[in-house]
């Protein structure tokens, strides 16, 4: 075939064009990784600084730590001022710049085309200028840190009207940054459902696609369609901020002690509503690329085709449909109605029967495995709980009774960060492992692997655990202080400590991660192209695969997880193995 | 066939029927329902939460309007002769259309500019009320649509006899895809007519 002609072009190429305005759908896949890496890092030590505010409340940082803040510290003390914008670009930086485009713009550019047998993905330019965009818009949060006033300080969710009073140009930049990031979004939804509608391998049909690739054409709809309504959003809060419009600001509004007029009269529920429009879905797309990754590593190490993979197909659709409506249950104390609280909760109780199918199912699928307790399925077997907590912990939050409550305490805290932390960035974690080898031809360490793994597990749960206790409690979120100043907190006040101890301790438990990451690029043993003995098309590519990654496009013949079957000596069949009595 | 090239850019894929580009320009469209949806709920919850709202038809020119609701409907039907020329093999005709197409947007866009300095001339801005606010954002984004289209067609106006040279389908494909994005900001303008100017 003509794909050794393909390579040599590639090599062909100038240096910049290969590695930095490259088009190659795994070029960019590394690209975003290694940026959202760099991100999730960031994201992570503005927590760290928070977390010492929170434990130690008035006590000046280490000389070396307040070092690195600059004139944002006096004497090593930091104001409440800093630490709003701290934590109003952690959840920015996470979600946004961190886990999306790690598990999306990585994972799926990565391993998407491959999984279904193309060459590429169907836009590559495009492609290529979602990345820049996202790019642009992370290089502009970071920036925002800089200017006069300091970034972004009136949480992730921006409420108007907070944002729309604080004069400083942070929020600003912030809202002009999410239009880079939306448009990047944007682009790269439209790219995957492109390719993987369009360009499947042939009998690649819709009940042959691995697991991963329906995770992610379901999280591309989400973006598509969910990602325009806070554009929307945005422009109007640009417009409040620049133009001095009211479409989120009410009449009669008391600022600083005088009433501010407003002609018309605004809407701040309006903010919430668009904003949660996005807000809530975007969780799912938070999960469902996880949840995808984590199946692939399962069935994988389990030896058995995933239990009721239909199930979870047609539960994931659901998911993704369902996703739209429950957007109101972060609104329950805004003072809607006990009508539309009890239409939101309906729709909430009813989300989470899809979850619980999909998590059911990789559950079931571990019974009766002759398991391997590889790497990365050490982190995909940890993720089940771990998520699993996360989700039954959000259950009473999607009751509106409880929620009064619970809502905006450290409870609230500690169920999304179980989701989202020891859950989702577990399965991101996975998935480096597991398709390192496909990336590089090389394996990554198993024993700094553990060195990585069970510290993490430890500490992930000893930070959030403590949380639903402190939330029970009645501790409020987005306290300077951690609530020292509140009598109802004194009893829990000591978690502080241990958690933000327990922060500290996970950075040093992510430097073993660090060292396998970039020591196996150099000193990784040597693999074959299918290490793991995996089924899907992905592991038939050359390891690293050229440009054009096949050597010849190949055929599917049978479904993604054909793991022990009877009759099979080989334990595995790859989808691209042609079987008696089944066509392409 | 190299494996490295991208099929269903030209042909569609048989089982879809659908070329790449053509269901990339939908699913375009399906997420600008959702941008332009978001405001016009934005609209309608502003509206129903003010305590006054002012008739459209007595602070905006409805005749201006028309005209303009004129002006683009008719630059869709030359965008659908534009392509059709090429259908025909007549490139010439082709950019006669297209070239049509272009400067209705630009009439369009020398009305909608009367209009906004007519506004701006008697102190009606955006911060007057609601009402001209989101009037200002709905016509303005749309407004930056229109500009957006245009810049395509210009694109293809100055650079594309190269591409229908070498290859036709995929030129004539562009074409269609460009079109359909142009009735679509066609169709937001014939819903914020009414919703802005005559409600």
């Amino acid at each position: 075939m003509v794909a050794s002609e393909h390579s040599n072009l590639s090599h062909s190429l100038p240096f910049w064009k290969r590695y930095v305005f490259s088009t190659d759908h795994k070029v960019i896949g590394i690209q975003y990784a290694l940026t959202a890496l760099v991100f999730l890092f960031i994201g992570f030590l503005l927590m760290m600084y928070m977390r010492w505010s929170i434990a130690f409340p008035g006590r000046p940082l280490p000389e070396w730590a307040a070092a690195l803040l600059g004139s944002n510290s006096t004497s090593g003390i930091f104001g409440p001022e800093f630490y709003n914008q701290l934590g109003a670009m952690h959840g920015t930086i996470m979600i946004f710049l961190g886990v999306v485009p790690l598990a999306v713009g990585g994972f799926g550019n990565y391993v998407v085309p491959l999984q279904i047998g193309a060459p590429d993905m169907a836009f590559p330019k495009l492609n290529m200028v979602s990345y820049w965009s996202f790019l642009t818009g992370g290089v502009l949060m970071l920036f925002s840190f800089f200017i006069e006033g300091g970034a972004a300080k009136s949480g992730w969710t921006a409420y108007p009207p907070l944002a729309v009073l604080d004069a400083d140009a942070g929020q600003t930049i912030w809202l002009i940054g999410m239009v880079f990031l939306i448009t990047s979004s944007l682009l790269g939804a439209i790219n995957f459902i492109v390719t993987i509608i369009q360009l499947r391998a042939p009998g690649l049909h819709w009940m042959r696609l691995p697991f991963f690739v329906w995770a992610q054409l379901v999280t591309a709809f989400i973006l598509l369609l969910a990602f325009p309504p806070l554009e929307a959003a945005g422009i109007l809060q640009l417009m409040d901020r620049l133009a001095d419009t009211n479409f989120f600001m009410p009449s009669g509004l008391v600022v600083s002690g005088e009433i501010r007029e407003a002609a018309g009269g605004g809407s701040p529920l309006l903010w919430q509503h668009l904003f949660w429009f996005l807000g809530h879905p975007e969780v799912y797309v938070l999960i469902l690329p996880a949840l995808g990754i984590v199946a692939e590593i399962i069935a994988n190490n389990s030896r058995k085709p995933l239990w009721g993979y239909r199930s979870m197909v047609y539960s994931t659709l659901f998911l993704g449909f369902m996703s739209f409506v429950v957007w109101a249950h972060h609104m329950y104390l805004t003072g809607m109605g006990t009508v539309m609280n009890a239409f939101f909760q309906a729709t909430t109780m009813i989300i989470s029967i899809p979850s619980v199918i999909i998590l059911s199912a990789l559950i079931i699928s571990l019974w009766g495995g002759s398991i391997r307790f590889t790497v990365p399925m050490l982190f995909a077997v940890a993720f089940l709980p771990m998520f699993g907590i996360g989700g039954l912990t959000g259950l009473p939050l999607g009751i509106s009774t409880a929620d009064i409550h619970l809502h905006d305490t450290y409870y609230v805290i500690g169920h999304f960060h179980y989701v989202v932390a020891p859950g989702v960035i577990f399965g991101l974690f996975g998935g480096i492992y597991y398709w390192f080898p496909k990336a590089t031809g090389r394996r990554m360490s198993t024993i700094l692997g553990h060195l990585h793994f069970w510290p993490t597990l430890i500490c992930m749960n000893v930070i959030f655990m403590p949380m639903f206790i402190q939330g029970l409690a009645g501790v409020s979120r987005r306290l300077y202080d951690g609530g020292s100043a509140y009598a109802h907190a004194q009893p829990v006040l000591h978690w502080n400590g241990v958690i933000s101890m327990a922060v500290w301790t996970m950075a040093i438990a992510q430097l073993p991660f660090v060292i396998n990451l970039f020591g196996s690029l150099l000193f990784g043993r040597k693999v074959d192209d299918n290490p793991w003995e995996s089924t899907t098309l992905e592991w038939t590519a050359p390891s690293p695969p050229p440009h054009g990654n096949f050597l010849e496009l190949p055929s599917a013949y049978c479904g993604p997880y054909e793991y022990s079957q009877p009759g099979d000596e080989s334990g595995f069949h790859p989808q691209d193995q042609p079987v008696e009595g089944s066509s392409a | 066939m190299s494996t490295a090239e991208i099929q269903y850019i030209e042909t569609p894929r048989p089982d879809t029927g659908l070329t790449n580009g053509k269901i990339g320009i939908w699913l375009f469209l399906a997420s600008e329902v959702m941008l332009f949806g978001a405001l016009f709920s934005a609209y309608v919850l502003l509206r129903v939460g003010a305590e006054t709202w002012p008739a459209g038809r007595e602070v905006l020119n409805v005749w201006l309007a028309l005209l303009n609701t004129v002006v683009l409907i008719s630059s869709s039907v030359t965008m659908v002769f534009a392509w059709a020329a090429l259908l025909k093999n007549d490139f010439g005709g082709h950019k006669k259309y297209l070239a049509l197409t272009l400067l209705c947007g630009l009439i369009f866009l020398g009305i909608k500019a009367i209009e906004y300095s007519g506004k701006f001339s008697h102190d009606l801005f955006p911060s007057t009320n609601n009402f001209l606010a989101i009037y200002f954002v709905l016509t303005g984004l749309h407004g930056i649509h229109v500009v957006g289209g245009m810049i395509v067609m210009l694109y293809f106006l100055l650079f594309g006899r190269k591409n229908w040279e070498q290859r036709p389908t995929m030129y004539t494909n562009r074409i269609e895809n460009t079109g359909l994005y142009w009735h679509f900001v066609d169709l937001v303008w014939i819903f914020l007519f009414p919703v802005l100017y005559l409600l």
